[in-house]
């Protein structure tokens, strides 16, 4: 080989392999210091969430506390978190009879009829921060993720709007910001939790049918309930990693 | 041209257009990616602390029970005492930080009580329920019940 070209590649990889090593020594300065938060870390925390349909009364609290706590959308259609409302024939779980006017923020109307075979029940439903998140993995900008105290979350700047995500959740818990153009969903009040407060849903809750929990804390009391109660997450089969696990779940919920 | 560049010139025109390549590339890629994108995964480390800078709404309980003593005392071994106080009283964290400037107003027991006490199929069996307009002649239900301790002794 001619010593001039050896010369030549040699110099010309130093100044490669130089450059390489300078970019990722920018990228660290311009990334500054991680976990910027005081007085919460984010890596000792794992949030989920346990709902007691066994003690659901409707009465919607967590609806309207959570239109207040996230400045959602009036109007309905526009839910963070609702209660759908369930009637079903025990020996046909496969047809339930399932409604929620306006989400169950009003509350639920009385039915003065009551026919004694079929079964009624409410069942409150939010995100349910999955760390197999369907949602996440479709998002072509890198606009939804789960943190790393395994919360899903949006950012809000950088949202395209192209809905993917709102297809790919298969517990329909996102929606479309009308005033933005952006994609919206229950972020766990983590502007709650990050300062040691419960969520607006939980902090509302009369009966204590939801409770937040953090799966990483050992004296959090949500390891006894999990322990105590026959406790299932929706569509189980679907393998999205749920963290909002229900008690008393019945087979004909979707 | 002489020495090792004798004969080269092509070589040095490519590393010209690769060193240009490269350093448009870092440049592009300075101006279009965000700081801290990419810190704990694919996506912008600032969008934690813009979902934490939301301003809150609701207290918390422990707020309350630090100012409203009487009340907890009130509530003990109640069968109210395990409810938020912001569910039947709404978001104050205003209140909380200006105690006296800012009142909360009285919630409408015919509104608050109803709602959770009224008789309803899809309540769990267990629960308190009453038909409203069979129970309480129209009267207001603190006429016998007190909120914070609603059993009648």
């Amino acid at each position: 080989m001619n010593p001039d070209r050896r010369a030549f590649l040699q110099k010309t990889g130093k100044l490669l392999v130089l450059s390489a090593s300078a970019s990722v020594a920018w990228e660290a300065i311009v990334a500054g210091r991680p976990e910027t938060a005081e007085n919460y870390k984010m890596s000792d925390h794992w949030w989920g969430m346990v709902i007691d349909i066994d003690v659901c009364i409707g009465c919607g609290n967590c609806v309207r506390a959570c239109k207040v706590e996230n400045d959602v959308p009036r109007e309905p259609l526009f839910f963070r978190t609702w209660v759908e409302r369930y009637q079903v024939t025990p020996d046909d779980l496969e047809h339930p009879t399932v409604d929620s006017p306006n989400g169950g923020y009003d509350g639920f109307p009385v039915q003065d009829k009551v026919d004694e075979k079929v079964k009624h029940f409410y069942v409150p439903k939010l995100c349910n921060h999955c760390h197999q998140s369907p949602c996440v993995q479709v998002c072509p900008v890198g606009a939804t993720f789960v943190s790393p105290d395994g919360v899903v979350l949006v950012d809000k700047t950088y949202c395209l709007g192209c809905r993917y995500c709102v297809q790919a959740c298969p517990y329909g818990c996102r929606f479309i910001d009308p005033r933005t153009q952006t994609v919206d969903k229950c972020t766990l009040c983590y502007h709650r939790i990050t300062k040691g407060l419960t969520t607006a849903c939980c902090e509302t809750c009369p009966t204590g049918a939801r409770q937040l929990g953090d799966l990483k804390n050992p004296k959090d009391p949500i390891h006894e309930f999990l322990r105590d109660h026959h406790v299932l997450v929706l569509k189980p089969q679907m393998a999205t990693g749920a963290k909002v696990y229900y008690n008393g779940l019945d087979g004909s919920v979707r | 041209m002489s020495g090792w560049l004798k004969d080269k010139g092509h070589l040095a025109r490519m590393a010209g257009l690769f060193a240009f390549g490269i350093t448009a590339f870092l440049v592009f890629r300075w101006v279009m990616v965000p700081p801290g994108f990419g810190l704990y995964g694919h996506y912008r480390a600032g969008a934690l602390d813009d979902a934490r800078a939301r301003p809150l709404q609701y207290a918390g309980r422990a707020e309350c029970e630090g100012c409203h003593t009487d009340i907890v005392e009130a509530r003990q071994g109640s069968r109210h005492a395990r409810i938020g106080c912001e569910a039947c009283h709404g978001p104050l964290i205003k209140h909380a930080q200006a105690p006296t400037e800012i009142k909360p107003t009285r919630p409408d027991g015919r509104v608050l009580c109803v709602r959770c006490h009224e008789t309803n199929p899809w309540k769990p069996k267990g629960f308190p329920q009453v038909k409203v307009a069979d129970h309480s002649d129209n009267g207001p239900c603190t006429a016998c019940h007190k909120a914070h301790a609603p059993k009648i002794s």
